[in-house]
């Protein structure tokens, strides 16, 4: 029996171009817990904000492909839902915020009508049916995000509201009834350093407190380490190293979690690394074997050819990498070492 | 304010800025009662040859103004520029060609100011034949040897730079202003767009350079930790004011104005080593407000934990607490 919240199983998300189909998203596994946060780490294209729009189904049909693979929110298949079941999904079970606040909101409307319209359209059986009621929960969602003067807010619209003010109040929306996931895509990679560290201390604080769980999506380690328990670090459309936020920074294994982490620059100084060699593959043609190889230092044939299955190295550490298996033997890694201290 | 500019330095100045103010009158108000953005209100600094100076700030704190400002794009209210000690605002704005030659810039966003409809070879052929650097038929030769510099395959002379990769793009900007020759180049947030594994090719690439061909960079950025790493000297700015300049490593370990500290520990950093770098117990708070309405006294008194009664009222000067280091505030 399952119990997780949402277990993504092998998942396969391609896009029609007029090459080919682009596998952008090939096989991905996940598993997030109620009440639990998690982090999906990597560079852009790599495919971690399609992965996201697999789960809630908001991808252009006509252009996305789904060949493989099953998406289960509470044991139920997200891919086998009828429209209306999916409706109700949106509605109670998931929301999601957006990288861009000023693209999420319509121009058109003030901020509390688009509030009023997500707490009317989450159909809850608590759910006010007058605007007096609308008006009183909508300034209270704009209390819980720290915006002063909620009242004068609900008249806006979302040209005359900052940057930070627009994602607080995407902010408020997604939480504004009570939700079982939250899918934060980016949210504070839009706005300031100063600002991005509010946002990032509103979110935790909020999610704590409503008992939500969190996939944060993002291209920042920093961001993840603060915010998340476990981290998946994703490249070129695969999971390469699945590890508690702790474990990973201390034991980074795949050769791509630990080029990463060289290119950040350190507050502490010391220098810029090399930098990773190469660039992301070619979707519509990628290699049939592990995605990193044609990057790799590390570069075996095997790594060619096969593509490496995941690999539970410790208690809840798992990585994709033949230079983990048992297969891949010693006297490699020993050549290894030698080259290194070379 | 000139006590900036009066430190006790061999090297040469390059350039240097004084009391340089830029405003854009606000459009829709009535002439009797203009109002302006005031995008730089007064900033000093100089640049030593062979710095490189870090330039951060928030998005509207007025770092890409200055920037344009100093390559005739925008014409400033009051101020001087000197650059090689000579007036440059001078000749009302123009800049002379033996300006354009030495000083180039690298724009934040490759794919706007590369042209769609050139290929790489005409892209890079054109400062070679404005300024003279190479005989009309050596040019093909000057444009491959252009690509060799920031390692580039000579075959992306035919490609335009719609077909090629952000990070790639970038480096052909570069490629681009180096092909005049000069001797001080801005870098305007010349990463800030890409991913950090292309953005240690480019800022490794743009080390090189720097080593190779003397140059003097004027580097602006909102990336504090990428500033740790490359930078000699690191000014902060805040609404159009510089509040902090400092040589980068007493910068880091003894920053002094609060909006630093407040900067300094938003960052999210990954190592227990820089943790224990970001100054404990600031918590940011608040937002830049409109450059419109610049708060009275000390521009940064809305958001400071540390404000006191004067703060409102009268605003700092910079002043020197220790050999280069200046701070703006009442309480250092």
């Amino acid at each position: 029996m399952n119990e997780h919240l949402l277990d993504i199983r092998n998942l396969k998300t391609w896009y029609r171009t007029y090459q080919g189909y682009a596998q952008v998203v090939d096989g991905v596994n996940l598993t997030i817990d109620a009440g639990k946060k998690i982090g999906i780490v990597g560079e852009s294209g790599c495919g971690k904000t399609t992965t996201m729009k697999s789960v809630l189904r908001v991808l252009d049909e006509r252009k996305a492909y789904l060949p493989e693979g099953e998406i289960l929110f509470k044991n139920q298949n997200i891919l086998k839902m009828r429209e209306t079941e999916l409706q109700q999904i949106r509605r109670k079970n998931i929301s999601m915020i957006s990288q861009e606040p000023s693209a999420a909101l319509n121009p058109v409307f003030t901020v509390g009508q688009q509030i009023f319209d997500v707490i009317s359209y989450s159909k809850q059986d608590d759910t006010a049916k007058n605007k007096k009621e609308l008006t009183d929960i909508a300034i209270k969602a704009i209390r819980d995000v720290f915006i002063p003067d909620p009242e004068r807010i609900l008249e806006c619209y979302p040209h005359q509201l900052s940057g930070g003010m627009k994602q607080r109040i995407c902010i408020a929306m997604a939480l504004v009834t009570p939700r079982e996931l939250l899918i934060a895509d980016e949210p504070g990679t839009a706005l300031d350093v100063t600002i991005q560290d509010q946002i990032h201390r509103l979110l935790r604080a909020l999610v704590d407190e409503k008992q939500t769980a969190l996939i944060m999506i993002t291209h920042s380690l920093g961001v993840v380490r603060e915010l998340v328990d476990q981290i998946y670090v994703m490249y070129a459309g695969n999971i390469v190293e699945v590890a508690t936020t702790n474990e990973l920074f201390k034991n980074p294994l795949h050769p791509y979690t630990r080029g990463l982490m060289d290119c950040v620059p350190r507050l502490s100084g010391g220098g810029i690394s090399a930098g990773i060699y190469g660039y992301v593959p070619d979707y519509v043609h990628p290699t049939p074997g592990c995605r990193f190889s044609p990057r790799c230092p590390y570069v075996k044939e095997i790594c060619r050819v096969q593509k490496p299955l995941m690999l539970e190295v410790s208690e809840g550490h798992t990585v994709a990498c033949f230079r983990y298996t048992d297969s891949f033997t010693e006297q490699h890694r020993q050549e290894e070492s030698i080259g290194e201290r070379a | 304010m000139n006590e900036l500019n009066q430190q006790t330095t061999v090297d040469s100045k390059i350039l240097s800025v004084k009391n340089l103010k830029v405003y854009f009158p606000v459009e829709g108000s009535k002439k009797s009662a203009h109002k302006y953005v005031k995008a730089v209100d007064g900033v000093d600094f100089f640049i030593n040859e062979g710095e490189i100076l870090g330039l951060v700030g928030e998005s509207g704190s007025g770092k890409s103004t200055i920037a344009y400002t100093i390559m005739g794009m925008n014409k400033p209210k009051e101020g001087s520029i000197l650059f090689k000690g000579e007036d440059i605002l001078k000749n009302n704005n123009k800049r002379s060609i033996s300006f354009k030659k030495d000083v180039q810039i690298v724009f934040q966003d490759p794919g706007s100011s590369l042209n769609p409809f050139q290929d790489i070879r005409q892209i890079l052929k054109l400062p070679l034949k404005v300024h003279k650097i190479v005989p009309k038929d050596q040019l093909d030769e000057a444009v491959a040897k252009a690509l060799d510099r920031v390692e580039l395959p000579r075959n992306f002379s035919y490609k335009t730079s719609t077909s090629i990769g952000g990070g790639e793009k970038q480096l052909v900007s570069i490629a681009r202003a180096l092909c005049s020759e000069p001797k001080f180049i801005i870098l305007d947030e010349p990463t800030s767009s890409l991913d950090v594994s292309i953005q240690a090719k480019i800022i490794n690439m743009l080390l090189k350079l720097h080593d190779e061909q003397k140059l003097t960079y004027l580097f602006i950025t909102h990336d504090l930790s990428l500033m740790r790493n490359i930078s000699t000297r690191v000014a902060i700015m805040y609404l159009g004011k510089i509040c902090e300049v400092a040589p980068t490593k007493i910068f880091y370990t003894s920053p002094m104005h609060p909006y630093t500290q407040m900067l300094l520990s938003s960052i999210p950093v990954i190592s227990k080593e820089e943790e224990e770098l970001k100054p404990k117990k600031v918590v940011s708070v608040g937002e830049i407000p409109s450059p419109v309405d610049i708060p009275t006294g000390c521009s940064f008194h809305t958001r400071c934990n540390r404000k006191i009664d004067i703060c409102s009222q009268k605003d700092p000067f910079m002043r020197e607490i220790e050999p280069g280091h200046f701070v703006r505030c009442h309480l250092a």
